[in-house]
């Protein structure tokens, strides 16, 4: 078999796209739960109630310091299989949702990072003067702090989904059999002689997800710029 | 902690009681004692110029009666109600009293017009086309109506400050603190921003400003409050602060910006 015609046999005899699929699906509702979470979390972090600027603090603490693994095998073996904790009867469904919500709780805490140096971007004086025009303190955050902070925050917004984008692989740890390592794991066991081609075509296949990402994060960041 | 003698608190505003009230309010930051035991009593109508060295504490004073800074004891009273501590009482005092700060702060990421509807809109439930066209008018007596679409930062310095004036007064507020409004701005750019404060006097605005404008103070000053180290040295109407200083503290002070 020549180049062509390996890349034609694996890619025939293994749904490849499918398995990216899966990955982007992952991504997509972690990614929305994590922005909401991390969102929440980060106004928590700088509101002045002491309280949740504590509670905000322990959650980034502790998501930020666990590996994902970790928390992908606890969510599987301690809160389905010790507690009984069930999303779904289908176990590739809950699996899934498993793996969502360890990858979301996760990059939630990198989002609240991300949203509070956002914050910092903005000036004291426009909470200050927001305040002065009889805002309370949540309906200062959403019109005048969170529009100016997402502003700020783009750029690192952009890459805590690349690395969620990276990460969405993890979810094999939570059982998700149908997304991409583990195909690239059993697409190895099955093609010893093909592994060199095998990780090629997973590296490539990353890197055609990852690259627009990060430039339309940058290129929106740039255009988005608050100018004071 | 001293009492004050009179009745703190009392509902409505009788006749004769002062707008703003500032009874033995004391702050310190770290060690240093910014405001001492300061008195001070604003009248509606009435037009008060704190001025002072820097570091004297008049900032802290105007930023202290909209609780941008919280004091240490005394007591901080808005037509005869002290203020609330925190939460939605203090956002409705504060809405009630109209704030001018020295770097502008206008909402940078909203349009001239919509940084002066804001607050009409979201606080005092306005419908938007009433606050549009209330705003409209306040941006063309600022003289700034035809810039109402651009950003903040598309305007100079001068533009700016009188759109915040607008911020402010689109509020309906009792009284405006004007936190040394025009120190930021280049020279040529401080007599626009003035002539809107002086007219805003003249319509009979309370207005509590600090300010290094001297020309402001004896145009349109009711009362010339001068600050030092933290304590109220000396008040007078302004002619006879300027012309006859009581205090060695002010005739020194005088003395250096006066001269030139």
């Amino acid at each position: 078999m020549n180049l062509f015609e390996q890349v034609g046999f694996l890619f025939s005899s293994y749904n490849i796209p499918a398995a990216f699929w899966v990955n982007i699906q992952l991504t997509f509702w972690a990614a929305i739960g994590a922005l909401v979470l991390g969102t929440a979390l980060g106004v928590m972090r700088v509101s002045p109630v002491p309280s949740l600027r504590w509670l905000g603090t322990s959650y980034v603490t502790i998501f930020r310091n666990t590996p994902l693994t970790v928390i992908m095998l606890f969510g599987v073996l301690g809160v389905w299989s010790q507690l009984k904790i069930t999303f779904s009867q289908d176990f590739t469904v809950n699996f899934f949702i498993y793996a969502v919500v360890g990858l979301g709780l996760y990059h939630a805490a990198f989002v609240c990072e991300a949203v509070r140096s956002g914050i910092n971007t903005v000036p004291l004086g426009q909470a200050e003067a927001a305040r002065a025009i009889g805002l309370p303190f949540i309906p200062a955050a959403r019109l005048v702090l969170l529009p100016q902070a997402f502003r700020g925050a783009v750029a690192p917004l952009g890459n805590v989904l690349i690395a969620l984008i990276k990460n969405s692989t993890v979810a094999a740890a939570a059982s998700v059999a149908t997304e991409t390592s583990s195909v690239m794991r059993a697409m190895i066991d099955q093609n010893g002689n093909l592994v060199v081609l095998i990780f090629m075509i997973f590296a490539v296949g990353y890197v055609i997800l990852v690259v627009p990402v990060g430039v339309l994060t940058t290129s929106l960041s740039r255009k988005l710029a608050v100018s004071r | 902690m001293t009492s004050t003698p009179e009745p703190a608190g009392t509902p409505a505003a009788a006749a004769g009681q002062p707008l703003v009230h500032l009874g033995r309010v004391n702050k310190h930051f770290g060690a240093l004692h910014v405001l001492q035991n300061i008195d001070l009593d604003v009248a509606k109508g009435e037009v008060v110029v704190v001025i002072g060295p820097s570091g004297s504490g008049k900032s802290t004073l105007c930023r202290a009666i909209n609780r941008l800074e919280t004091i240490d004891d005394g007591v901080i009273e808005l037509d005869g109600k002290p203020l609330p501590a925190e939460g939605k009482a203090l956002a409705k005092l504060r809405s009630d009293v109209g704030m001018v700060f020295q770097s502008f702060n206008l909402f940078a990421h909203k349009s001239i017009l919509e940084n002066v509807t804001l607050g009409p809109i979201k606080v005092r439930g306005l419908k938007k086309k009433q606050a549009v066209a209330e705003a409209m008018e306040l941006l063309e007596r600022v003289g700034v109506a035809t810039q109402a679409d651009k950003m903040p930062a598309q305007l100079s310095g001068g533009q700016q400050q009188r759109v915040a004036i607008a911020r402010a007064l689109a509020m309906r507020p009792k009284v405006i603190l004007f936190d040394e409004p025009t120190s930021a701005l280049d020279p040529e750019m401080v007599n626009e921003v003035l002539d809107v404060m002086v007219s805003l006097a003249k319509e009979g605005m309370t207005m509590i400003v600090v300010t290094h404008e001297m020309g402001f103070a004896r145009k349109a000053a009711d009362r010339v409050v001068f600050m030092a180290d933290g304590q109220i040295v000396e008040e007078s109407d302004p002619e006879s602060f300027f012309t006859n200083p009581q205090s060695d503290r002010a005739r020194d002070f005088l003395g250096k910006i006066l001269t030139h």
